[in-house]
């Protein structure tokens, strides 16, 4: 009998994802004002929409603490991957050899991590954009994110006035910005709809803000 | 690394001076280590007096004020930035705290540039400096070189609020009542009679005015047998007269009336006597422009050209608010002011609207208010809430029409929001194409609500059932509300869902006689004074006077009194209705002013013994009100 495979469970992981992983060690505390947390809003541009098969092309972020975002830390990676679709190009505009300087999936997601560290991760959709990151962790034999994580698309429903709510009705990161008027340049590339994302989040915390809904309970319940 | 925001940053900056003469990587660079920073309307970016900033500013959307706030705590605009515009360089031209405050006039994001890398990449480059000098110079505001050369600001910057008003173009009155020298004192005081006027301006030929007559001259020198009443003006009248320009400031005519011992001057083309004359300023008209009166403040609105006169006439209208209320002035009065001054305002931005639209409306229409505002309960600023309703068209033409309709309403309500008046969040507004509908349409919609009552259609209901017109066709308005009536008498179901709704909040005394006051979120232990005191009364005045067919009274107050009129055997119960009402929108209003808000919430640990007493008192009639809907529409198993 091969005990190994029982082992194996218990698989020895690189010190990147045991210090990532030691972060949630500590208890996050509800009582922090939310105005003093630290929020990354972020995107990925991927070869399509299948999660097994396709691939993340680049990652942008972009982290703020009150209503200032740091333009200087920003983070915006692009991957090195052997999928490729040309018939995505025209949406995002990676080509398979672009000038952009490339790292692996390995480097990108260790760089990753330790960007986002165990703050609240904000995206438009948050499920594509977790299901992908957490396919590309699982490549590597690692866990999935433990980061909380607020979807922009759901955070607007909510927001919205009883009266007005449609409850099908699917908004796009488009259809938030013109609502919202949030300059849509950039759209398409992975930083600049994650900065979109994150004024759109900004915008819609300030209306919840107004009519005193704002809370973490109310930010993070799905 | 790639950094696009960094890139995007700078294809903004490079637009505008003074980065449009930087070198694209000098501009590259500091757009990397720029700061993205949103702020909501009345965000407060640096106050005066805080230490300066790492930062100075460029707007990218929206705009910020900067102002100075003076010893008597009064605001004074200094400049407003818009987008491309730089503001805050003070840290930038002098390492010293801010002397302005810059707060967002709408929302708004602004890019922070770091001093410290801009002065790194400028290099001290002369044309760079010039600017921001330029830039610093007519942003900000210095009361010494203000007063030396007086020629650095285009307009003075008053610094007080009184002064504001002084400062302001006297009010004279416009072609004055005149007689001819060669007329006898008889004709000219029969002149004055029919008239109704106090004094008479004495003209020779050219209108050129010589001399004055007034009432107190007729009696000293007439009355006391001095003259004969047939005698020349010219031997009655005061002359040379007083006079002056058209641009004459209320405090230079204050001045000189003083200096000369006077009642009237004249005003004239040229400002000498050698001119046409043109008006004159009496003692009275400064007084009643320094006594901020609101008929004063009405004839501005009225004459106002732009938007901006708007906000300064209702933002007066504020500080007659506070003065009436200091002066136990009673709170009926005042209320019936404000709204006038309220609906004087809509109706002006209505008017300046008008003629920005390419063509005249293609058929009658009416501008409602609603909410709070068809009530006229609104004393401090609060949420717009309107609609409009026009005539019917033809079918083919609907949607032009109303296209026609909704852009005009979006011009109105833009204007109302820079006067002061936000947007409503849940876009109870005419600009809103569900709220801006024909005639047949709203009589449907109305109808809908009454004999299908759900939860939605009582939501709207209590804000829609209170409006009023305030500008345009009121017979539309007739038609509707006659409409309303008749759905209403087919139906006491919509009148069981209201009465329900009225019950939803009970009175607001928990079980040992204390408040209740917010149990979560951010206002917790804050007493909620609308919600839980006054919507239950403004809900059971509207549930009454509809069951009761009475029409055209809208706010809560009269609402009440009407009731107690029509129906004897609960006066008292109606009268102490009114009462409360009235005193809980004192309350409230007060609270506002002291916390400059909407008064909504009060902190209980901030009033005394007495107030807290006087707020409990008018909670009384609420629990009656409430046991009376409850048998007169039959609610108890209904809720």
């Amino acid at each position: 009998m091969n005990f190994d495979c029982l082992f194996k469970k218990k698989q020895v992981f690189p010190d990147f994802w045991n210090e990532y992983l030691e972060l949630f060690k500590q208890k996050q505390s509800k009582d922090t004002p939310i105005a003093n947390t630290r929020f990354i809003a972020f995107d990925t541009e991927t070869t399509g929409f299948d999660k097994k098969e396709d691939r993340i092309l680049s990652i942008g972020a972009v982290s703020f603490i009150g209503k200032t975002i740091q333009v200087n830390h920003s983070l915006e990676l692009y991957l090195e991957q052997d999928v490729f679709k040309p018939e995505t190009v025209k949406i995002h505009g990676l080509m398979k050899t672009g000038s952009q300087e490339k790292i692996s999936e390995l480097e990108a997601i260790k760089v990753f991590l330790d960007y986002i560290k165990n703050d609240v991760l904000i995206a438009h959709h948050a499920n594509f954009d977790r299901c992908m990151v957490n396919e590309m962790l699982l490549r590597h034999g690692l866990g999935k994110l433990k980061n909380k994580f607020i979807d922009t698309g759901v955070l607007y429903k909510k927001s919205i006035h009883l009266i007005y709510r449609e409850k099908d009705k699917h908004y796009s990161l488009d259809d938030l910005a013109k609502e919202l008027n949030v300059p849509t340049v950039d759209r398409h590339t992975a930083t600049g709809d994650a900065l979109i994302t994150a004024l759109i989040f900004l915008k819609i915390v300030s209306r919840l803000d107004k009519r005193k809904h704002l809370n973490w309970g109310y930010l993070l319940q799905k | 690394m790639k950094n696009s925001i960094a890139e995007r940053v700078y294809d903004f900056l490079k637009n505008y001076p003074p980065f449009n003469i930087l070198k694209a990587d000098d501009l590259l660079e500091i757009s990397k280590q720029v700061s993205i920073i949103y702020l909501e309307k009345g965000d407060t970016l640096f106050k005066k007096g805080d230490a300066f900033n790492e930062y100075f500013y460029m707007v990218r959307n929206g705009a910020i004020t900067s102002f100075h706030t003076n010893n008597n705590n009064v605001q004074e605009i200094v400049n407003i930035s818009d987008a491309g515009d730089i503001f805050g360089v003070r840290p930038l031209i002098a390492k010293e705290d801010y002397k302005l405050t810059a707060t967002a006039n709408e929302e708004s994001i602004v890019y922070g540039i770091p001093i410290d890398t801009f002065q790194k990449v400028t290099n001290d480059n002369p044309s760079v400096y010039k600017f921001l000098i330029t830039a610093f110079a007519t942003n900000a505001y210095d009361p010494y070189t203000a007063e030396e050369t007086g020629k650095i600001f285009a307009d003075y910057l008053p610094s007080t609020s009184q002064d504001i008003v002084s400062f302001q173009t006297a009010n004279y009155s416009k072609n004055p009542i005149t007689c001819s020298f060669k007329s006898s004192l008889k004709d000219a005081a029969i002149k004055m009679s029919t008239h109704k006027i106090g004094c008479i301006v004495v003209v020779d030929d050219d209108i050129k005015p010589v001399g004055i007559i007034t009432n107190s001259d007729i009696k000293n020198k007439i009355a006391t047998g001095l003259f004969p009443i047939e005698t020349p003006v010219t031997n009655i009248m005061s002359s040379p007269v007083f006079t002056n320009k058209k641009d004459l400031t209320v405090a230079d005519g204050q001045l000189q009336m003083i200096k000369h011992n006077i009642g009237h001057l004249c005003i004239t083309k040229d400002g000498t006597v050698n001119s046409k004359l043109v008006g004159v300023l009496t003692h009275h008209d400064v007084l009643v422009t320094l006594g901020n009166n609101p008929s004063v403040i009405l004839k501005e609105i009225k004459r106002a050209k732009r938007t901006k006169k708007l906000r300064t006439a209702r933002l007066k209208a504020n500080t007659l608010l506070k003065s009436y209320l200091e002066q136990n002035i009673p709170i009926s009065h005042i209320v019936k002011i404000i709204s006038q001054i309220n609906d004087a305002v809509t109706v002006r931005a209505i008017e300046i609207a008008l003629k920005k639209m390419p063509s005249p409306p293609p058929v009658a229409f009416t501008w409602m208010s609603i909410g709070s505002q068809g009530r006229k309960e609104q004393l401090l600023f609060t949420d717009q809430d309107n609609a409009i309703v026009f005539e019917d068209v033809e079918n083919d033409k609907y949607e032009e029409t109303q296209a026609y309709f909704l852009e005009l309403a979006k011009l109105v309500t833009k204007s109302l929001n820079k006067i002061g008046f936000e947007y409503c969040e849940a876009h109870m507004m005419a600009s809103n194409v569900a709220w801006c509908q024909s005639i047949t349409k709203w009589k449907l919609q109305f109808e809908n609500w009454i004999l299908n009552p759900d939860e939605k259609a009582i939501l709207l209901s209590s804000i829609f059932f209170d409006y009023s017109a305030v500008y345009g066709e009121s017979k539309l308005i007739d038609e509707l509300s006659d409409s309303i009536y008749e759905s209403l008498s087919k139906t006491s179901l919509f009148f069981k869902f209201l009465g329900r709704d009225a019950l939803k909040n009970p009175p607001p005394l928990g079980f040992f006689k204390q408040f209740l006051v917010e149990e979560n979120g951010e206002q917790k232990d804050l007493f909620n004074i609308k919600s839980k005191a006054m919507m239950p009364l403004i809900d059971a005045g509207r549930l009454l006077t509809l069951s009761k067919n009475i029409k055209g009274i809208n706010s809560t107050y009269e609402r009440f009194e009407k009731l107690a009129e029509l129906d004897p055997n609960n006066k008292e119960l109606y009268q102490s209705c009114s009462y409360a009402f009235k005193a809980l929108l004192k309350f409230k209003t007060k609270q506002g002013l002291l916390h400059n808000n909407s008064g909504k919430f009060i902190k209980l640990e901030t009033l005394n013994k007495e107030e807290k007493l006087k707020l409990k008192r008018c909670f009384k009639p609420i629990q009656e009100i409430q046991e009376s809907l409850k048998i007169r529409f039959d609610l108890k198993n209904f809720v």
